[in-house]
């Protein structure tokens, strides 16, 4: 469809709205771009005042660290190779190797062993590859891009980051399970139902959304530190003590994640056309039969936007977690709060710049794949508002 | 749907609620009128040390807690009314600066400097937010359709990082002699040092939050002007509006509930701000209220945690909240009253 003529903008106006945008592009990328290079540069060129010496790290390349023009060339290759095959190969596997009705745990399941191949491809067997290779290309061969990846072997290794990141997937799996089983139940309850009890739920948890979490904090860290205590005498000799335990602050974070969740989950539900369930009253269901074989099929779309953020409430959360939990049971964001504040050489900022990028690169490839639906969640929120 | 069936359905998560939110909350506004400490009793201990001609001895005082037989030294809690907020608020120490009108001498109070900056926080933020949103918006929409796709991923990113990472992403370019840094002292030959200066601290965490929250604004933006009636801009045109017009008079009005909805879930967001003191460590400078109560519920050097007056700190916190919160509330019971009708 052509543009009407009266409704074609100035040159000088669509000029001015690109740049504006490249503009906006460039900011938001730029910082997590900047910290991405500077992990994997030695301290001195990390935080070099001069950006080159940032970018290309000579310093860096001094060392003996860097990459040739073949390996850049080769990287790239099989990293487009890679992204192509997850995105056209993949789906193929997974829907012809999952069992009907595991759609989602063949899913998990594919992506897992997709990105441990990779790793191992990666890291693991290129880097010998290309050592041998660089040998004996001559000029082509030497390196000319400093590069290293010493500071995420330091963190992941050395400082034992893999046990936060373990912590933090239990904390994150935990509370999307729970709060999406607790909250689809509530959302299509709410839905369906139009009477003032059900208003007053949903006002209540819009004012439980906008309490700030320390206040809830504030009331949970007395209980939690002597759980112990008060739970004797039902529990027994066995009463644990709540502070510190992952589970506690997964049960924490399902509570204060709930509201929001109701609120979207019925917005979704609500889309859903009620003769759906009317439809299954009369073949003789009973609400939860209907809601078990009727409507959740139809949901997943919502429940997986949903959970998404779920994920990200329960991942970025620094305030609950750094509170609750002690120094052995961190997850990943808090231990790296305690990253920066000890930091004493350039090592360890760099250091914690890579830690930085470890906690980040997850979240990248989460936008990737569910950008259309982080997109529709955030508007579904917004419409029913 | 009956009434059992509805309790059966939503049963789970109000209970969930009920003990993790409306429980915590009942036990902090019975905290902030409580002080726990441990018992404490003075003894005099006398100390010999073996000396010429005799022993030194030194007699004194010294106040020990008081145990019980398992070794754990024993605390009472006694009910202190209003102390922990007067604590807080430390209202002489305020009617003194405003008797001898010194008005800076108010915010170097922690609430008073903490509410100070919020404040500021919250309501500057809010318009650069919608505005930047807006814009970003217009032009997505303006642009080719091809590379929608890929600005929208770049854009969401900034919204989707960990607050703290997106905070200390932005602070290595600022502190020290980071690259931003080191250009502008190039440009003005002049040494700057950001991580001194509060004010410069204070416009890096708004532009922290602003390039954090502008993505939110603008993807329910851009949603909202896919659904702006095309015949009412026609008919605009032909009666002659300019450009500017057209957005003035019939683009904002259709996403008018949007920005609203926006502007509130900004004011509930920025007002718990706290992520943002932690990334650009700016304690000795800036605090936001949340992060006041954070502070007095982390155990100080001795191991012991402010609880009474972080619940105090907290009960005033949320004081605020339910001023912002007053609004919305009343036009959604409006809605739900006219919506029965």
């Amino acid at each position: 469809m052509a543009t009407p003529k009266a409704l074609q903008q100035p040159a000088s106006l669509r000029l001015a709205s690109a740049s504006f945008l490249a503009f906006w592009c460039l900011i938001a990328a730029f910082p997590i771009f900047w910290i991405a290079v500077m992990s994997f540069k030695s301290p001195v060129d990390a935080f070099s005042a001069n950006p080159l010496n940032v970018v290309f790290g000579p310093t860096t390349r001094a060392d003996g660290k860097g990459l040739s023009i073949i390996d850049i060339v080769i990287g790239l290759v099989v990293l487009i190779a890679a992204v192509r095959l997850a995105f056209t190969q993949l789906p193929k596997w997974v829907g012809r190797l999952s069992p009907p009705g595991m759609a989602i745990i063949g899913w998990l399941v594919g992506a897992a062993a997709y990105a441990i191949a990779f790793l191992i491809v990666f890291f693991g067997i290129l880097p010998v590859f290309l050592g041998g290779l660089n040998a004996v290309t001559g000029p082509l061969g030497a390196p000319v891009l400093g590069l290293t990846t010493e500071h995420y072997y330091a963190v992941w290794i050395e400082n034992g980051f893999w046990r936060n990141f373990q912590n933090s997937l239990i904390v994150t799996a935990g509370v999307v399970t729970i709060s999406l089983t607790v909250g689809t139940l509530a959302g299509y309850g709410l839905a369906r139902s139009g009477s003032n009890l059900a208003f007053w739920i949903l006002i209540i948890a819009l004012i439980f959304r906008a309490l700030p979490h320390s206040v809830l904090v504030a009331g949970y860290l007395p209980v939690f530190i002597n759980s112990a205590e008060i739970l004797r005498p039902i529990l027994g000799e066995n009463a644990p003590t709540l502070y510190g335990q992952p589970l506690a602050v997964i049960a924490v974070l399902v509570a204060i994640n709930q509201p929001f969740t109701i609120w979207m989950l019925r917005s979704f539900f609500q889309n859903i056309p009620n003769e759906l369930d009317e439809a299954a009253r009369v073949d003789g269901c009973t609400h939860f039969q209907a809601f078990r074989w009727v409507i959740m099929p139809v949901m997943w779309p919502g429940v997986i936007t949903t959970g998404l953020f779920s994920f990200l409430l329960a991942y970025n959360d620094l305030l609950v977690t750094s509170l609750l939990l002690d120094a052995q049971n961190q997850t990943m964001v808090p231990a790296i709060a305690g990253y920066f504040n000890r930091e004493t050489t350039t090592t360890d900022q760099v250091e914690a710049v890579a830690a930085a990028v470890s906690i980040t690169a997850p979240l990248f490839l989460l936008v990737m794949i569910f950008q259309r639906q982080i997109v529709s969640g955030l508007t579904a929120g917004a419409v029913k508002g | 749907m009956k009434f059992r069936t509805l309790a059966w359905f939503v049963g789970p998560s109000v209970f969930m609620m009920l003990l993790f939110i409306a429980f915590p909350l009942a036990s902090v506004f019975l905290q902030s009128f409580q002080i726990t400490q441990p018992i404490v009793e003075t003894v005099e201990v006398e100390t010999c040390t073996p000396g010429f001609l005799g022993q030194t001895c030194v007699t004194e005082t010294k106040t020990t807690p008081v145990l019980d037989e398992n070794g754990n030294p024993t605390t009472t809690t006694e009910w202190v009314g209003l102390l922990s907020y007067a604590r807080v608020l430390q209202l002489e120490q305020v009617g003194a600066a405003i008797a001898s009108g010194t008005w800076s001498s108010i915010l170097a109070i922690d609430f008073w400097k903490a509410l100070r900056f919020t404040l500021t926080f919250t309501l500057v933020t809010l318009p650069l937010v919608i505005g930047l949103g807006l814009a970003i918006a217009l032009a997505v929409n303006n642009a080719a359709r091809s590379i929608r796709g890929q600005i929208i991923f770049v854009s969401l990113l900034p919204f989707i990082i960990t607050p703290v990472i997106g905070a200390l992403s932005i602070r290595w370019l600022f502190y020290g002699d980071g690259i931003v840094t080191a250009m502008l002292e190039g440009m003005f030959s002049t040494d700057i040092s950001v991580a001194a200066n509060g004010w410069a601290i204070e416009m890096l965490m708004m532009f922290y939050r602003v390039w954090h929250v502008a993505p939110f604004a603008f993807v329910i933006f851009y949603a909202g002007l896919q659904t702006v009636n095309q015949d009412t801009l026609e008919s605009a045109i032909i009666d002659g509006a300019s450009r500017f017009e057209r957005l003035r008079f019939v683009v904002v009005p259709h996403l008018m509930p949007l920005i609203i909805f926006i502007a509130l879930i900004h004011l509930m967001d920025a007002y718990r701000a706290f992520e943002e003191v932690i990334g650009f460590s700016s304690q000795a400078h800036r605090i936001t209220l949340q992060w006041l109560t954070y502070d007095l519920l982390e155990p100080d050097d001795a191991g012991n945690r402010a609880i009474s007056r972080a619940s105090a700190s907290a009960m005033l916190t949320m004081i605020g909240i339910v001023i912002l919160l007053i609004p919305l509330l009343r036009r959604t019971w409006r809605d739900h009253k006219g919506s029965a009708h």
